[in-house]
């Protein structure tokens, strides 16, 4: 079991502030967060590599503070394609194991049954620059599974990849990591879809701090702030001022919401989160194009509302012109409502 | 217009080809002539122009007052620029590895400051250098010593090791060095095992500048040797005297420049092949 006690760094720019967490093993955490949220500088300092200010990184009750890195029993895959130019494949993924004191003949045939694995097992003579930056990277996986390590810390291993591999490997990886099953997996990344996929539990970090950890699933569908709702909604979901006025929903323009399927608390200013999906094109409040940008096979459609700007996810690949315009309707159960602070007061009704 | 661009770069090539080699080829004619031949005016091709003639290359293995014997120069300059460069390049190596991964400070006193030190050692101009090394070496008798020069060359040479060097390691992404101390290396280890292989171009860039300075110097092995000690450069120049013997001095200056000649062309083909490609995306 892994133990971060009020991890706190001393990173000039992003430090880690307070953080307390457990993993256990044989899940996969995912850690989700903006670029610079703090997620590398997390990996980074449980393995080693940046100092801790205050605090403690326990592995199984054993503070590792004076751990050197080679022995904390963490393997590790960057973002960037890092391997060994001057080893070729094999030599490049039995390296951990050579410098494990295993013998040469074993070494070799691990590193061999860990590229059978990424689907390389024919490219064992080739140097690293010899490959495609998908295979590299399959090069830096078999390297960091090979070892059998405790804990696997891969920093948005697909970061650099293009959209077909990222797709491809995502799909791979439950498989490639199965070989690690017994052990703790962090797995950071950008991408909510990525973490959602490929995560067992799911931690929110925002400015260097842990804000959500919980079932991805859980979380999405009730994430405890507006700065977990953003960072988990891709796109991003959209906030617009409101109020509940005498046991009614009401935008700031006055324009009522259908709130038949919220339970609503006591009368106030609210903030109202509007997922992308919440919104469809047909219906009475008129909406106006401001921007239209296409991610994968949907359309990310930017609108000027009377009560505000918000994001509509439209399937398939749509033009929209900005200054068209069009009316929509709101799934009203498909609403968060948030305090004026940030804070999830969302009930709903049945 | 790529034909007559190619037609203007070839021509530029050639002329400049024909400016670099020229001198070469007018030493290796001069070293086939005799007196005769020097003095009675601009002849260049043997058995055609001049009757080609072995004295100049055999009086540079004579002795007494019928040569020059190259041999003991050639092999002090050799001793003292290879030891000189060797150990240079292990310690500039070393420091610049050093200054190029880790954050040093004595007060005011930084990384920067550091690297700077090493630098201005090669700012100076020699000769304020030239009395404080005479003295120093007088003091622990080592003037006129292949040990004595090997210890200026060394302090001559390792600025230019660490310079290099330290602009080398700065292209190794320390991602590298981190990886290694992962999988299981000592920081040393991570250096030895896969920094400095991945090295090998900048250490032949270093090494190939130590062994040209080294070899080239005249001042200070004019300056630090009397008689006992002599090098190659001090050799050549002690060739002239009031009857200049320009086939000698043709042929050793060819056999001076063959060495650097020599390792130049073989490192040139390695530098191409070491590269990072692959390290890192």
């Amino acid at each position: 079991m892994l133990t971060l006690q009020n991890l706190t760094t001393p990173h000039p720019k992003l430090p880690l502030s307070g953080l307390d967490v457990t993993f256990e093993p044989g899940k996969i955490y995912t850690i989700l967060g903006r670029t610079g949220a703090g997620k590398t500088e997390l990996l980074r300092t449980l393995i080693g590599l940046d100092p801790i200010a205050e605090g403690a990184v326990h592995l199984d009750g054993k503070n590792l503070d004076r751990t050197p890195i080679r022995a904390r029993q963490m393997a590790m895959v960057y973002q960037q394609f890092i391997n060994y130019p001057h080893l070729d494949v094999l030599a490049n993924v039995a390296f951990p194991l050579r410098r494990k004191k295993v013998n040469k003949i074993d070494a070799l045939a691990r590193a061999r049954e860990a590229l059978e694995l990424v689907g390389l097992a024919e490219f064992e003579t080739r140097k690293p620059s010899e490959l495609s930056g998908g295979q590299q990277q399959r090069v830096a996986l078999a390297r960091a599974i090979v070892k059998h390590a405790r804990i696997l810390l891969m920093d948005e291993p697909l970061a650099n990849l293009d959209y077909k591999l990222r797709e491809q490997l995502r799909e791979e990886f439950p498989r490639l990591l199965e070989k690690n099953s017994d052990g703790i997996i962090l797995y950071t990344t950008t991408e909510p879809g990525e973490a959602m996929q490929l995560g067992d539990e799911l931690i929110v970090m925002h400015e260097g701090r842990i804000v959500a950890k919980g079932d991805p699933g859980e979380l999405f569908e009730n994430p405890p702030s507006i700065e977990v709702a953003q960072v988990i909604s891709d796109p991003p979901i959209s906030i617009c001022a409101g109020e509940v006025k005498n046991g009614h929903l009401y935008f700031n323009d006055g324009s009522a919401v259908d709130e038949t399927s919220l339970s609503l608390g006591a009368d106030g200013p609210v903030r109202i989160g509007i997922r992308p999906d919440a919104l469809t094109i047909g219906g009475d409040i008129p909406a106006q194009v401001t921007l239209a940008e296409f991610s994968g096979s949907d359309t990310i459609v930017h609108l000027r509302l009377p009560f505000g700007e918000a994001v509509m996810l439209v399937d398939g690949i749509r033009e929209y012109s900005p200054g068209v315009k069009f009316g929509v309707s709101l799934e009203t159960s498909a609403l968060l409502l948030f305090s004026q602070a940030g804070g999830n007061i969302t009930e709903r009704t049945g | 217009m790529t034909r007559t661009y190619n037609t203007i770069k070839y021509l530029f090539l050639l002329a400049w080809s024909i400016f670099v080699v020229f001198p070469f080829l007018w030493a290796l004619s001069t070293s086939f002539k005799d007196a005769n031949a020097v003095t009675s005016g601009a002849r260049y091709l043997p058995w055609v122009e001049f009757e080609p003639s072995l004295q100049g290359w055999q009086s540079l293995f004579a002795s007494g007052s019928r040569g020059i014997n190259i041999i003991t120069p050639f092999f002090n300059s050799a001793t003292v620029t290879l030891l000189a460069s060797v150990i240079s390049l292990v310690l500039g190596t070393l420091a610049a590895y050093g200054l190029s991964r880790y954050k040093f400070k004595l007060g005011f006193i930084k990384n920067a400051d550091i690297t700077f030190f090493f630098i201005s050692q090669r700012i100076m101009p020699p000769i304020v250098l030239a009395i404080p090394f005479f003295l120093m070496l007088k003091e622990i008798r080592a003037l006129d010593t292949i040990a004595g020069l090997v210890i200026v060359y060394i302090a001559l040479l390792l600025p230019i090791a660490v310079w290099v060097m330290i602009d080398f390691f700065a292209s190794i992404p320390k991602e590298l060095d981190e990886m290694a101390m992962i999988d299981g290396c000592t920081p040393i280890g991570a250096f030895f095992r896969v920094v400095l292989p991945n090295s090998l171009a900048g250490l032949v860039v270093a090494g190939m500048f130590c062994l040209i300075f080294g070899w080239n110097d005249f001042f200070f092995a004019f300056t630090l040797t009397f008689t006992e000690t002599q090098l190659l450069p001090v050799a050549i120049v002690s060739l002239n005297s009031s009857v200049t013997p320009w086939w000698s001095l043709s042929a050793f200056a060819l056999i001076s420049v063959t060495p650097l000649a020599l390792v130049a062309i073989v490192v040139e083909r390695f530098m191409s092949r070491g590269s990072l490609a692959g390290a890192f995306r």
